[in-house]
């Protein structure tokens, strides 16, 4: 608990980190999700990769977009004087995967992102949270010209089993995206509570 | 076309990697380990003038407990370069380092009600 081996600093009790990902295909929204819930500036090593990421990138649909994240997305929110919360985008691009095996160790959930216009973006983040066990919900990002789904239509087209809460957000929202990791968090009381019967 | 592309994409992904790699000393490696979310505090007994100059913007950074990946965000290094800093930095007696604690367990329904009562208390 206490730092150790330093006499000169107080041993003020250093908070416990609570873990949670935010993940979901290319351009989905993930760094302005993070960016609305976190307390300092949104933080991320970024590469740009403009006209060089073309035809490596599907870009259609992301209209303007022509700068992608190629490393972490990363946030904090101060949770109590004991707890803090600390959020971590995943990359969005299927060559930076590399990434995601040390993002998710000891991540307590996730939020996947999902895009109406192309939903099987998110399969892969489906996928490995799936195998991993990590819990998740889902989070269809409402962009304006999008085609509005219903939450079941969402569950049909990403077979979802009925216990994954789906909810739509506007990432750009800071209320929108804290109530998208409530739903989540609640998500995972009730996945630990029935686990532990 | 795609090969010209292509050489330009690994000219820009080379070119940022040269400089961290210098910052580092050369060394790739850190001695101690740290994860993302291990938590560096400076100890006060080195001053960062006494420092190299990354070494220093990263002590500068951590009068209060900070995450490794902020410290590396802040700096835009890659957390490999910024863990090398780091494990010299623990060396020199400059900073400690706390390692989450690896038991978390993520069913604890303590920690799940602080985060939930966190979260909405920013509603
Ligand atoms: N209308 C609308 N636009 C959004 C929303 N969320 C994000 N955007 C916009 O969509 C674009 C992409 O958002 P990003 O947050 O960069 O997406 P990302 O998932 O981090 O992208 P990559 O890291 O490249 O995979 C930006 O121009 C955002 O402003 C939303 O909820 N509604
Ligand atoms: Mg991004």
């Amino acid at each position: 608990m206490a730092y150790s081996g330093d006499s000169e600093s107080p041993a003020r009790p250093v908070p416990t980190a609570i873990k949670l990902l935010v993940a979901g295909g290319f351009g989905v929204g993930k760094t302005t999700f993070v960016g609305a819930v976190s307390e300092i500036e949104p933080l991320s090593t970024e590469e740009t990769i403009t006209t060089a990421s073309i035809g490596v990138d599907d870009l259609t649909g992301v209209g303007a977009k022509t700068t992608t994240t190629v490393a972490l997305d990363f946030g904090r929110v101060t949770l109590d004087a004991g707890h803090t919360l600390y959020l971590f985008g995943t990359p969005g691009q299927d060559r930076f995967w590399f990434m995601w095996d040390e993002l998710s160790d000891g991540a307590f959930g996730a939020v996947v992102m999902a895009d109406t216009r192309r939903l099987a973006d998110c399969f892969n983040a489906l996928d490995f949270f799936e195998r991993r066990k990590t819990p998740f919900i889902v989070a269809v990002n409402v962009f304006d010209d999008a085609f509005h789904y219903d939450p079941e239509e969402v569950r049909v087209a990403l077979d979802l089993g009925p216990h994954v809460p789906i909810v739509s957000c506007d990432a750009r929202d800071p209320r929108s995206a804290t109530l998208v990791l409530v739903t989540l968090t609640k998500h995972l009381i009730s996945t630990a509570t029935t686990v532990a019967r | 076309m795609p090969r010209f592309e292509e050489e330009r994409l690994l000219d820009e992904d080379a070119g940022p990697l040269v400089r961290p790699y210098t910052v580092s000393g050369g060394r790739t490696t850190p001695t101690a380990a740290f994860d993302l979310l291990s938590l560096v505090r400076s100890t006060g007994r080195m001053r960062p003038s006494q420092l190299e100059a990354e070494q220093a913007a990263v002590l500068l950074l951590c009068h209060e407990p900070v995450s490794v990946a902020e410290i590396a965000a802040h700096l835009r290094l890659p957390a490999m370069v910024v863990k090398v800093l780091l494990s010299d930095l623990v060396e020199d007696g400059a900073v400690t380092a706390h390692a989450p604690e690896a038991a978390l367990d993520p069913t604890d329904l303590n920690l799940l009600e602080a985060l939930l009562n966190g979260l909405q208390r920013r509603l």
